[in-house]
């Protein structure tokens, strides 16, 4: 069936003119001969040919198909979307950062050495916190950072233990992480003010339990006030304190997270050190770790000496090069992020930052504020960066949480994130950043208030026909699930 | 601070409308605020950009030393076109698309890039990209002992070491055994007489860390004998277009590193994984899948799909904690290879051995320098009459990025102390291999 039309864009593989290259190369010197072993590929791979404006062209219009912070107000809660300064781009594309090989003598990369430290210093000044592992890829990459790291050193005493605690209203990263170490996960229940129970988690801790894992401020949005004696608690059985460091740019410059006695926490630089999300990666999670977990801490590290900087790739203690939590990722971390996050806070400074999550904090809570005898919030504030509202609004209206996501990208905005937290019903998480002005705001009140007063007022089948201004309306995501088509193919190989 | 757009008229506005009478007002329920901090305060672009400039020019980088690195990363010349694409922001600046209407730009492009790879491959499915390649082999391991309910796994002594060394700390925690051989630079391993019935999985890597090209036939028939898979890392993607590919040896479930063809060597980082395999498999693949579907209209659109695999629906019994893939370097990958086509793609592969063959050829000539393998792509082991290190260290202070020496990997192997791991790629002119010729014969 051709489902395309003039509006659509087609696939790369459909605008196939077999010959044309968008790069032209120079041909190839002749070789008496090869060193292939006469494994030389047979037929051809596949690929269209399309010459560099095709391609252009092609990109051009994918990208006016997409939504990004560029575009508008994208208040998608628990992912941080701030401005992604420009600065980043440029300095990661200095030849001296851009062009350098990972294996290159480490005397000829200082400067990309002294880079790293210096962002670990900045992460160990902002948390309090004495050591940082840089390599995780990513904020998932980092919870399991953390959480192997501390397995390693629970070994190291004789016994790794059994359980990992994670609150209900965590992210779903984290559950999958302690299973992934080892872990049985057991879920402690929130109370009515949207906090963890302190009496539930006491009655989960024992000498079995390896760790907590927690997120703060959590994903209702609210700070965990009871924090001191959680990790007290914690402590006292033996086991580590983890943050989920998601939400770290409700705290930046504030509070320092070695105060309210955490042990390690992951830093999402793509999230509150405003790295470009580009679609889904690379990010990176840098894990901050306590003294006592440090010499745990996967390879490699930075080395800051007095003949300059080393690189700790491997060790001698096993042949696999492995300290007690190994190698996470290839070659050295997300360098690349690394750079745009560092230009991103030498221009905020310490100053910047700190006025930065204050910001994003008044936000949400202007937000909330005005919002909440529209929608319906859950939970008494003040928020922390993100507001959190439930689906009580809409009883009776037969409109959904969905619809109403779907119904604010009529109106020009990304629909917050739905359907998480799991502790209330039809959860919309709405995270506004501090890089959007009061007037956006302003303007995102007032059509949050139209259409919830659109909800109420019964209009609920304009609600389920929307997108209607979008390049695709509502996917069937059940057909695709059903029968996956993952890829093209050939009209003439199926 | 240019990041931020509230004036103080209205942060005094909006702190009257939230009813309180400071933003410290709004943190009264964190226990314990920080001491002052000492970090510098704000600057602008030309401050920071002069400080940033300042570290990068303590780099010897490859924009103006002949570079001979290989090992995983390579230097390639990246099409004009693929930077000034990636850098839109609706491309930069959006996440993963959990809202298909208005991500559509993405989805094709991850659908074409899913394509891409199982091409390339010559696989049948592929993933929406990981971490990287390290991770990927990792993840395929994982899947294997999954598919197959088995714990044993075999890695060649010719697999990447990192990649080694990532696999061997995911296995330790679900139980993989790890049987693994000793580094291989001669490519003499017996793979075959070691598997068992209980195997879960052998992998390997073609072209291999030390440069040997295989046919991986006979070990992939072995492997399904006794029920085992086969899986090859594959760490240059350009390779694919003049080598045999792993789908057509048999391989189960192919990883890599894209970064060959996803832009700047940046270090190492952020790279881009490549994970292919077979239909069958699909519903035990980790990491981001897009489908095609239809929107309520009947027009063709993509979609995230499977989604009953992942950590946000599965939680602790999810495939993988692995929650975004690297979309942007994807995307890098994916325009590379679209301005490369069918045509570009093959030559560029051609470019890259005829390179490290002259290579080759002329290293041989350099006394007491020996080419170890006999067959390769654009990478190869050599021998030299003195320690690697030494002379690639040397080397570096000509200003000549001239190789790895595998004891950077393997300190604790005194026989690898003399091998130098060397690649060649089209960025590599004759001049450039003048340089490290006359080097060498200076210092050896």
């Amino acid at each position: 069936m051709d489902t395309t039309t003039l509006q659509d864009e087609p696939l790369l593989f459909e605008k196939d003119r077999p010959g044309l290259s968008g790069v032209d190369l120079p041909e190839p010197s002749p070789l008496l001969e090869d060193r292939l072993g006469g494994l030389r590929r047979r037929g051809p791979v596949g690929l269209p040919g399309l010459s560099e404006p095709d391609v252009i062209r092609h990109y051009t219009r994918l990208s006016q198909k997409n939504y990004g912070i560029d575009t508008g107000f994208y208040p998608l809660g628990s992912c941080t979307m701030k401005h992604n300064p420009r600065l980043g781009e440029a300095m990661a594309r200095l030849p001296g950062f851009a062009e350098i090989h990972p294996f290159q003598p480490v005397g000829s990369v200082q400067g990309a050495l002294e880079l790293m430290n210096t962002l670990a210093e900045w992460l160990k000044t902002l948390t309090g916190l004495p050591a940082v592992a840089l390599s995780p890829a990513a904020g998932a990459h980092g919870e399991w950072c953390g959480i192997m790291t501390i397995r390693a050193a629970l070994e190291k005493q004789g016994d790794p233990r059994r359980r990992v605690l994670v609150p209900d209203s965590a992210h779903g990263t984290n559950p999958a992480t302690a299973a992934r170490c080892g872990y049985a996960v057991e879920s402690v229940p929130g109370n009515d003010q949207g906090r963890v129970s302190l009496a539930s988690l006491k009655a989960r801790l024992g000498g079995d339990v390896a760790a907590l894992m927690l997120t703060n401020p959590n994903t209702c949005g609210l700070f965990e006030d009871e924090i001191l004696e959680i990790a007290a608690a914690v402590h006292a059985v033996g086991a580590y304190f983890y943050l989920d460091g998601a939400n770290f740019n409700a705290l930046v410059g504030r509070v320092r997270v070695a105060d309210l006695g955490v042990d390690a926490m992951h830093i999402n630089l793509h999230k509150t050190f405003a790295t470009p999300h580009g679609g889904g990666g690379p990010g990176a999670g840098p894990t901050v770790l306590s003294q006592a977990l440090a010499p745990f801490a996967p390879l490699p590290f930075v080395v800051s000496g007095a003949k300059g900087f080393t690189l700790v790739e491997s060790t001698h203690r096993s042949p696999d090069e492995s300290v007690p939590s190994g190698r996470l990722k290839g070659f050295h971390g997300q360098f690349g992020v690394f750079v745009r996050a560092l230009a991103y806070m030498m221009s905020m400074g310490g100053d910047g930052l700190r006025q930065a999550s204050g910001d994003a904090v008044l936000n949400a809570n202007y937000l909330l504020a005005s919002l909440k005898d529209d929608l319906s919030a859950p939970f008494a504030g003040p928020c922390m960066h993100e507001v959190l509202f439930d689906d009580s609004f809409l009883k009776g209206t037969g409109v959904t949480t969905l619809d109403m996501a779907k119904a604010m990208i009529d109106e020009g905005y990304h629909p917050m994130t739905v359907y998480f937290p799991l502790v209330v019903h039809g959860a919309m998480l709405i995270e506004p950043t501090e890089t959007e002005s009061k007037d956006t705001l302003d303007r995102f009140i007032a059509t949050m208030k139209t259409l919830a007063a659109r909800a109420k007022a019964g209009d609920s089948e304009s609600f389920r026909l929307a997108p209607r201004h979008a390049p695709r309306r509502r996917l069937d995501e059940t057909r695709a699930a059903r029968t996956p088509v993952l890829r093209w193919k050939s009209p003439v190989a199926t | 601070m240019r990041f931020l757009p509230l004036t103080e008229s209205d942060r005094a506005a909006m702190l009257a409308a939230v009813g309180v009478p400071s933003v410290e007002s709004l943190f009264a329920e964190v226990p314990v605020n920080a001491p002052p901090l000492a970090l510098p305060d704000h600057q602008g672009e030309l401050e920071v950009s002069r400080a940033l400039t300042a570290m990068a020019a303590r780099n010897l980088n490859a924009a103006t030393a002949p570079c001979f690195l290989g090992c995983g990363v390579y230097r390639r010349h990246t099409p004009a076109a693929v930077d000034a694409m990636i850098q839109r922001g609706e491309f930069l600046t959006a996440y993963t698309p959990y809202q298909p209407e208005i991500s559509q730009g993405t989805l094709q492009y991850l659908f074409e890039f899913q394509t891409q790879v199982a091409l390339i491959t010559g696989m049948e499915v592929a993933n929406a990209s990981m971490y990287d390649g390290a991770t990927a082999c990792a993840e395929a391991v994982a899947m294997a002992c999954r598919i197959t309910g088995r714990k044993r796994v075999m890695l060649s002594g010719n697999l990447h070491p990192h990649y080694r060394a990532v696999t061997a700390t995911t296995a330790r925690y679900f139980g993989g055994e790890l049987d693994k051989l000793p580094p291989d630079p001669i490519g003499i391993e017996d793979l075959i007489g070691r598997i068992h019935g209980d195997t879960a999985c052998v992998v390997v890597q073609n072209p291999g860390f030390f440069g040997h090209l295989k046919d991986y036939s006979a070990l992939a028939t072995a492997c399904h004998e006794v029920g085992a898979l086969l899986v090859v890392a594959v760490t240059d993607p350009v390779s694919l277009g003049l080598v045999v590919p792993p789908g057509d040896m048999g391989a189960d479930i192919v990883v890599g590193e894209g970064q060959g063809l996803a832009g700047p060597m940046s270090f190492g980082g952020p790279g881009l994984g490549l994970f292919a395999t077979r239909e069958r498999f699909v519903r035990q693949i980790p990491g981001r899948l897009v489908g095609e579907t239809v929107d309520v209209d009947g027009r063709r659109g993509w979609v995230l799909t499977l989604a009953t695999r992942e950590q946000h629906i599965r939680r602790e019994k999810a495939t993988s904690n692995i929650c975004t893939n690297s979309g942007l370097m994807a995307l890098t990958f994916t325009i590379h290879l679209a301005l490369l086509g069918e045509t570009g793609f093959a030559r560029l592969a051609q470019i890259n051995h005829v390179a490290a063959v002259t290579l080759a050829r002329r290293l041989a000539q350099v006394r007491g320098v020996r080419v170890v393998p006999s067959t390769y792509f654009n990478e190869f082991a050599v021998t030299l009459p003195k320690s690697a290190k030494v002379v690639a260290d040397g080397l570096a202070a000509r200003g000549i990025l001239g190789g790895v020496p595998a004891s950077r990997f393997y300190p604790q192997f005194p026989e690898l102390e003399d091998v130098l791991l060397v690649a060649a790629t089209e960025t590599n002119t004759a001049v450039d291999m003048d340089m490290l010729v006359h080097a060498l014969e200076d210092m050896l």
